[in-house]
Formats: C-alpha cells, structure tokens, sequence
C-alpha cells in the first residue's frame, strides 16, 4: 500500500465482562478499498465493527480513522463514517424519502441540498422510484439499498456494513454486492463483516478474524497462494471415522512421501490433504483406503481453506465454542 | 436545531399513521370518564362543590390522563425504536444527545398536548361545557402538564430495554401517580395519609391548576398561584432530568456502549 492508510488500526481489544471479543487486532485499510472481515459468528467481527463505528470503546489499544481516534472528538470521527447496521434502522412507518431527510437533518443537512443529495443517492442506489413509499413495503433488498444511501447522505470517508447481505435472496445478494465494489472504485472505502466466503471472495482484501484475532490478513488471491499446493478432500460419513482415516493418511504419506503431517487433519467429516503434488496423490489415497471415503475431491485452495489452514478447525464449528476447553 | 426539529416531526408523523394509537389513547380515559361518572353520579358529591356532577368533577382529571397516556405512548416508542434499530444510526452519528433529547420531548408534548387540547375542545359535544374563555388558560395548564409528563416518561424509557419494564412502571408509578393527583376524587375528606401523598404529588398541582383554569369557582384546591408554580417547576425538572439522563448515557442502556466522559477522579 503506497497511500497511507485511512483506516489504521492498532492494537485494538474489547472485553466483555471476562471475555476476550477481540484480541489485540491490528490492520489498515487504504482509501478507496474494499475490505472484508470474514470469520465464523462470534470470532469477533461484530464487536471490531461496533468498536469501529463507535458504538462501543475501545478496552485497549485504538483506531485512527482519517487521523482521528475515538478517545479525542467522537463527533467529528462519526463525521467521517457512515454506518450500515446488521438489522435495519430505517423508520418503516417514513417513506424513503422521509427517511434521509429526518437522518439528513440529524446530520444537520437541510434545505434543497439535502433534497438533491437524498436524491442523487437514491437514483445512483437505484430506489428512485420508490422515494415516496413507505419503507414498510420494500423488499429487504430494496430496504438495504436505502439503508445505504441513507449511510452515504453526509458523504463519509468510510462506509461500515454489519453482514450487509443477510436475510437478502441471491438476486439482492449479487446486486448489492456490484454495488459495493462500484462504491469502492468511486472512491468510497468500503469495510464490511462477512461469514460468506465467495462475499469475501469479492474484496480487494481481506482480515480473517477467530476467536478474536486477526488470523490471515491479505488479498483473497495471495491467502490462497500461500496455503499452497492443491488441496484433496476425502470426505467421511463421520467425525470418528475422518479422525482415524486422517491418522492413517498422515502415516502413509509421512513414511512414503515428505514428511510434513501437520498438512494432513480432519475437519469434521473430512480429511483434508494440503500437498504440492495433487494430482500424482488422489491414485494413491484411492487405492491404498479404499471403501474408507465417500468421496475424494482435488482442487485449488478456497478461502475456507485459507480458514482451516490458519486455524486447524472448521469454519463452521469454530463460532458455536464459546472458547476453547483448555 | 434541524435535528431537534426532524425527531419531533418524526414523531408526529408516525403518531398520525398509526390510527390504532389515537383509538388507544383516547378510548381507555373516555370510557372511564362515561362509565364512572354514570356509575357514581347519583352517589356522588363533590365535598363542598355544590351541586357540581361527577361527570363535571371526572372531567379535568380524564384530559390529564390522556395527556399522560400519550406521554406514555410517545415516550415508550423509544424503547420501540432501539429495538427496532432506529436509534442505533442516531447514536452513531454526530448529533448531540440533547438535540434527541429536545426533539422527543417537543414532539411528544405536541401529541400530549394536541391530545388532551382535542379532548378540551370536544368537552362540549361530551355534554361538559366550560366557558371559552377558560379554554386559553386551560391549554397552557396542559401544555406544562404535558411537557412534564412527557420528559418524566422519556428519562424512564430511555434506560430500560424493554416495554414490558415500562408497563410495569407505569402500573406501580404513573397510574397512581394520576389516582392520587385529586383527578379521581378529592382530597378533603381522604385519610391523612392520602392527602399527604396527593400534597407532594406534583401532578395534583397541575390537575388543580386546570381545574382553576376551568372553573374560576372551584374549591378545595391548593391556590391558583402555588399549583402554577408548581406545575412549572415540574415540567422544568422533568425535562432537565430527561436531558440530563440522555446527555450521560447516549446509547441508553447499553452498558458497554460509550457514555459522555466524567472527569477522572
């Protein structure tokens, strides 16, 4: 990154009571990126975006937004944010138009600039054509569009969204999401949380945070690049059974081949086989275990991978510890 | 400014959109109003009141309550609208809380007021007929009343979580806080307890001051002078305690939310 950062953070921890939500995380973000938070629920993204749209403070360390950190002037820092909230905050008895004009107001915008501005976001956020209903009657796609334009009306540096496409049909998903990435080339430094992988896909980069720590932090490119190699997945029908098959593969390949078994583990219902030579193993593994797989798929590294690779545990299973049994 | 002025607009736009809200807070005082005073009118006699009926002497009391049933009703939307997501966007943007703070006690009041003023205007259709000039100074009674009501229902709703709290508040304060304010029945008469309790009642002063308002003959009240004053220094206290609860915790009652800094001991 040449320009400097718009978004810096450092050092940033956030305790509840006695846990741990975040753990000394510590990333920038260039203007004009767009830059994903992915992890499981409750590896800690929500509380880094409360932490960032000040909702909450800070327990230790701090976050610079445009120079400027939540423990000088709170007003001035939420100047510069525009926040979308992971349930809506729109006034569903306003029309759309009523909407941005009560948060223009609160903003302190008024008069015919606030009434062309409401209108220029709706048009670029394609709602024009419903300003004047109610927000009741949108469609939850529709809805977040507003939500957005809505965040955009005092033209904030950053734009914060909380899990923007959840609750969105796949239509709404897609769209949304170009319109993300057109907000970004225009200029708008777009930081968002996500539990979806292919969402993540689409950023220009990427912090991946369990447990609350920031554990991979990249361009999805370059994460999967380092994980390396190809990846086999032999998939069981359970737990018990990818645990003993991943014991037996790691022994096989560690007497055979490299000896590198930390590459070889279960994941849930899954063995999964991080190696340079893909190809050349999946004869192998079939005739040496056979009938103890169900199926046996080859293929580049995912983001999910990238997950596993950091962690040593499923993406899925890691948000529902509460903290791992020491 | 601007901002005070869209939440107290957002109030009253939302009031009138939802019709199930006027009916709820004018139906429930009226019906007691009509089943009470049939109920007790020929039993009742207003101590020292003449011939005065209970229809006549429920009257005042029943306008205060709809005045502080629509404080209630504005007041608990807060809880609504934390819930429902609206304040979030509110707490994070660079608004000062006591803009929040004056646009929903100003257009809570206005609905107060335009509540219990309706009730006023419509007393004569009700077989109730005050004299018009009585109405001027009546309306400004309410307007005090409504504006303490309303900043005393504000600063308790902004820190509970949910309506369920406030409900409960209002049965065990509020509500008896209006039964002993000398709306339902006077305090001569009442054992000494009652009459202490209605005496440091803030809200007996305001039902004494419209019912002077009212009734240029009326007896047996604290006087004209001491239940004005009082009603001012009431709708004064409520609204600063409302401003002063909000300005400190921003974010209500989130406890892990930021709050305004007090100096560091």
């Amino acid at each position: 990154m040449s320009a400097p950062p718009l978004v810096s953070i450092e050092g940033l921890s956030r305790t509840y009571g006695d846990r741990l939500a975040l753990d000394r995380v510590s990333f920038d973000v260039a203007p004009g990126e767009l830059f994903a938070l992915l992890g499981p629920n409750g590896g800690g993204k929500t509380t880094l975006f409360k932490l960032l749209a000040t909702l909450i403070p800070p327990s230790e360390g701090t976050f610079r937004v445009d120079g400027l950190a939540p423990d000088g002037s709170l007003r001035e820092l939420r100047r510069r944010l525009g926040v979308v909230f992971q349930s809506p905050s729109l006034d569903r008895k306003l029309t759309v138009r009523e909407n941005l004009h009560v948060h223009g107001a609160i903003l302190g915008l008024g008069g015919r600039a606030l009434g062309a501005r409401a209108g220029e976001l709706l048009a670029r956020m394609g709602v024009d054509d419903r300003a004047r209903d109610l927000v009741e009657t949108l469609s939850g796609g529709l809805a977040r569009r507003v939500e957005i334009a809505k965040a955009l009306l005092g033209a904030p540096k950053v734009l914060l969204l909380d899990e923007p496409s959840t609750g969105l049909d796949p239509i709404a998903r897609r769209s949304l999401r170009a319109l993300l990435a057109e907000l970004a080339r225009g200029g708008t430094t777009v930081l968002l949380t996500t539990h979806l992988f292919d969402e993540a896909e689409e950023a220009g980069r990427i912090g991946i945070l369990d447990r609350g720590r920031l554990v991979a932090l990249g361009s999805p490119v370059d994460l999967k690049r380092e994980v390396g190699g190809d990846v086999l997945v032999l998939a069981t029908d359970s737990d018990e059974e990818a645990a003993a098959l991943a014991t037996d593969v790691a022994a096989s390949l560690g007497s055979s081949f490299v000896p590198k078994a930390g590459r070889v583990g279960a994941v849930g219902a899954t063995v999964r086989v991080e190696r340079p030579d893909g190809p050349a193993l999946v004869p192998v593994l079939a005739a040496a275990f056979p009938g103890r797989f169900r199926s046996l798929t080859l293929g580049a590294p995912s983001l999910e991978d990238v997950f596993v690779d950091r962690t040593g545990h499923p993406f899925e299973e890691a948000g529902a510890v509460g903290g791992r049994a020491a | 400014m601007r901002a005070a002025r869209a939440l107290a607009w957002r109030e009253i736009v939302r009031f009138l959109r939802q019709p199930s809200r006027i009916v709820g807070a004018f139906a429930p005082p009226l019906l007691a109003w009509l089943l009470l005073g049939a109920g007790f009118g020929s039993s009742f006699r207003v101590p020292g009141g003449g011939g005065a009926s209970y229809v006549a002497y429920f009257f005042p009391g029943t306008v205060v309550l709809v005045v502080l049933f629509a404080a209630i009703f504005s007041t608990i939307s807060v809880i609504e609208d934390r819930r429902e997501g609206f304040l979030q966007a509110v707490v994070v943007s660079p608004v000062s809380p006591l803009a929040v703070a004056a646009g929903k006690i100003a257009g809570g009041t206005l609905l107060a007021l335009a509540q219990g003023g309706a009730l006023l205007l419509l007393a004569p259709v009700l077989g109730y007929t005050p004299s018009m000039a009585a109405l001027v100074p009546a309306l400004l009674v309410l307007a005090f009343v409504a504006l303490a009501l309303t900043g005393l229902g504000l600063a308790i709703a902004w820190m509970l979580e949910s309506t369920q709290g406030f409900h409960a508040i209002m049965n065990l304060f509020l509500i008896p806080m209006w039964f002993l304010s000398g709306s339902f029945f006077p305090s001569e008469g009442a054992p000494a307890w009652l009459r202490a309790a209605m005496a440091v009642n803030p809200l007996t002063y305001g039902v004494a001051a419209l019912r002077h308002a009212l009734d240029a003959a009326a007896s047996g009240l604290p006087s004209s002078g001491l239940s004005v004053a009082v009603t001012f220094a009431f709708a004064l206290g409520a609204v600063l305690v409302a401003a002063a609860v909000i300005n400190r915790y921003p974010a209500g009652p989130d406890r892990a939310a930021f709050r305004s800094r007090r100096k560091k001991p």
